[in-house]
C-alpha cells in the first residue's frame, strides 16, 4: 500500500474551495514536487496531508503506521522566529519532542539523534550559535535537521528555498536530495522552482486550484502541461 | 545595608510580603520569556484587569481574595487565548475590551459598597500589607506548583514557544501546553496582583524576559537570566521602598527599567567592539 494516498480530495480555506480533484499516491522512497503558481492550493494540500486541516470531501489516507509523530515538517519561518533566542541545538533537539509523550526530559537517544542529524547537515559548528544570527542558509539547515529529528519515513517541506541565493540554494537541493537517497525518506516538497523540482523529483504534483498533473518527473516534462510551464519559466 | 535587611526581617508582615514577591516574580519571569516570543504580553496586562474586576467583587461579598480571584482570571485567560487564536475579533482588540470592562466593573463595585477609599488605590498599585498569613501558605503553594510544572513541562513550553506549526504537525497537543502556559500565567498574576498592584504586575511578565533577551542567546540561559534579574530587582525594589517609602510595585517597576536600560547598554557596548574587532 501507497504511504500517502489522496483520493477524490478537495480542501476549503475560509469558506472558499482553496482545490480540488485531488487523486496522486505516494510510495515508500518517492521525491514528489508539488508545483504550481500562488494560490494554487499547495500550502492548503500541505496542510491536509499534515492533518492539520481535514479535507472537504474525499479522503487523504496514510498507510497503516505512519502517525503524525513520524512526519518530519519544514514549515516556513514566521516572523517571530527572526528574533528568537535560542541556539541551534535546542532547536533541533525540539525535533525529537513528539516522541517524549508524557516525559518531562531529553534521553540520551534524542540527545545523540540531534548530533547525528546536525553532523549528516555539517552543521555541527553553529551548535552553540544564536539561531536569529544565522544566515537564512544556515537557519533552513537548522530546521531540516529538526525535521529529521521527527521523522523516519516521510519529510514534508514548504518552500525550503524560499529567499535563499542560488549557491544556497543548490546546495540545500542536494543536501534534500541525498536524503532521499541515502536515508530513504519519502519527500513531498513545495516548491516555485520548477527546473530542480523536474531535476530531483521522482514525481510532480501541478497544482492549479484543481489537479492538472500528476506523474513522473519524465512524463512532466514530455506533458504540455510541464512544457509550459518549464517552458515559461526558462523565460 | 545588612541592617537595614535585618530590621526589614523582623517584622513579620515583610517576612510574608518579601517570601510570597520573591517566588511570584521568579514565576512571572520564567513564564515571561514565553509570553513576550509568543507576542502576548498583553494577556498579561489583560488578566490583571481583570483580577482586579474580581477582587473588588470579592472584597464587596466578603469572600477571600484568591479563592474568588483565581478562576475568574484562569478561566479569562483560556477565553483570551481561543479569541487571539481564532476570531472576527482580534486578540489585542478583544484583550483591550475585557480588559477596561472588567477595570469599570470593578470601580463600579467598590464604590457602591465601600466607596471610593484607599482600598482602590491598593488594589491598582499594590501594598505590602496585603498579605495574611492564610495567603502566604496559599501563595507559596501555588507558586512552586507554578515553578514545578514549569520545570517539567520546560521542553515542551519551548517547542510550542519557537514553531507551534512544527509541534502540531510532529503530533504535539499544542492547544493544551498553550493552556498550560494560560493557566500557569494567571495563576501567578493574582498572586502578585495585590502587591504589585493591578496596573503594574504586568511589568514583571515582560521586563525580565525581555532585559536577559539584549545579552543572553539561548533559550535556557535567558530563562534562567531573567529569573535572576526578576529575584534581584524585586528584593533590591522592595529595600528601596522600605528605605523612602515609596509604593512596593513602582519601587520594583522602577528597578526593572533599570536593569533593562543596563543590559540594553551593555549589549550595545558589546555590538561595538564587536564591529571593531571586525573592522
Amino acid at each position: 500500500m501507497a504511504l500517502v494516498t489522496c483520493r477524490d480530495a478537495s480542501f476549503s480555506y475560509e469558506g472558499n474551495t482553496a482545490v480540488s480533484g485531488l487523486n496522486f499516491e505516494v510510495e515508500r522512497g518517492d521525491y514528489l514536487c508539488i508545483v504550481g503558481e500562488n494560490g494554487s492550493g499547495k500550502s492548503t494540500l500541505i496542510k491536509g496531508l499534515l492533518r492539520l486541516k481535514t479535507p472537504l470531501s474525499g479522503s487523504v489516507s496514510m498507510s497503516n503506521g505512519l502517525k503524525a509523530n513520524e512526519i518530519g515538517y519544514l514549515p516556513q519561518q514566521t516572523a517571530a522566529q527572526k528574533d528568537f533566542p535560542a541556539s541551534a541545538y535546542e532547536v533541533i533537539l525540539s525535533g525529537r519532542l513528539s516522541r517524549l509523550g508524557i516525559l518531562p526530559f531529553y534521553s540520551r537517544a534524542d540527545k545523540t539523534a540531534a548530533e547525528e542529524n546536525m553532523k549528516r547537515l555539517s552543521i555541527e559548528n553553529l551548535r552553540n550559535r544564536c539561531y536569529r544570527e544565522l544566515s537564512g542558509g544556515q537557519q533552513q539547515r537548522v530546521l531540516l535537521a529538526r525535521a529529521l529529528c521527527a521523522t523516519k519515513k516521510l519529510l514534508i517541506l514548504d518552500e525550503p528555498v524560499a529567499g535563499l541565493d542560488p549557491v544556497i540554494t543548490r546546495e540545500l537541493y542536494s543536501e534534500i536530495d541525498k536524503i532521499n537517497r541515502e536515508i530513504g525518506l519519502t519527500i513531498i516538497m513545495v516548491s516555485h522552482d520548477i527546473q530542480s523540482a523536474a531535476q530531483y523529483a521522482t514525481h510532480i504534483l501541478h497544482l492549479r486550484t484543481e489537479q492538472v498533473f500528476f506523474g513522473t518527473a519524465a512524463e512532466y516534462t514530455a506533458s504540455s502541461v510541464g512544457a509550459r510551464f518549464l517552458g515559461g519559466e526558462r523565460r | 545595608m545588612i541592617d537595614i535587611v535585618a530590621e526589614m526581617f523582623s517584622y513579620a508582615f515583610l517576612v510574608r510580603a518579601i517570601v510570597v514577591g520573591l517566588l511570584v516574580s521568579l514565576c512571572a519571569a520564567l513564564l515571561g520569556v514565553s509570553l513576550v516570543l509568543k507576542r502576548y504580553s498583553m494577556i498579561g496586562d489583560g488578566l490583571s484587569h481583570v483580577g482586579f474586576g474580581s477582587l473588588a467583587i470579592a472584597t464587596a461579598m466578603n469572600a477571600a481574595p484568591l479563592i474568588v480571584s483565581i478562576p475568574v482570571v484562569v478561566l479569562t485567560a483560556f477565553l483570551l487565548l481561543r479569541v487571539s487564536e481564532n476570531s472576527k475579533i482580534k486578540g489585542d482588540a478583544a484583550i483591550a475590551l475585557i480588559s477596561t470592562s472588567s477595570m469599570a466593573i470593578g470601580v463600579v463595585t467598590i464604590s457602591l459598597t465601600t466607596g471610593m477609599n484607599t482600598d482602590v488605590c491598593n488594589y491598582m498599585f499594590g501594598s505590602i500589607l496585603a498579605m495574611s498569613r492564610g495567603d502566604v501558605s496559599l501563595s507559596v503553594a501555588l507558586a512552586v506548583m507554578v515553578m514545578t510544572l514549569f520545570v517539567l513541562f520546560y521542553n515542551k513550553i519551548f517547542a510550542v514557544t519557537f514553531d507551534e506549526n512544527f509541534a502540531r504537525a510532529t503530533g504535539v497537543n499544542v492547544g493544551l501546553y498553550n493552556m498550560l502556559i494560560a493557566f500557569l500565567t494567571a495563576i501567578t498574576i493574582v498572586l502578585g496582583m495585590r502587591m504589585m498592584g493591578a496596573m503594574l504586575i504586568s511589568s514583571l511578565i515582560t521586563f525580565p524576559a525581555l532585559t536577559s533577551m539584549r545579552v543572553c542567546k539561548k533559550f535556557r540561559t535567558v530563562t534562567i537570566c531573567s529569573g535572576f534579574i526578576s529575584v534581584i530587582c524585586f528584593f533590591v525594589g522592595v529595600v528601596i521602598s522600605y528605605l523612602y517609602a515609596t509604593p512596593t510595585g513602582a519601587s520594583v517597576v522602577i528597578m526593572n527599567i533599570m536593569a533593562f536600560l543596563l543590559f540594553w547598554a551593555i549589549s550595545s557596548i558589546a555590538k561595538i567592539i564587536k564591529r571593531r574587532k571586525n573592522a
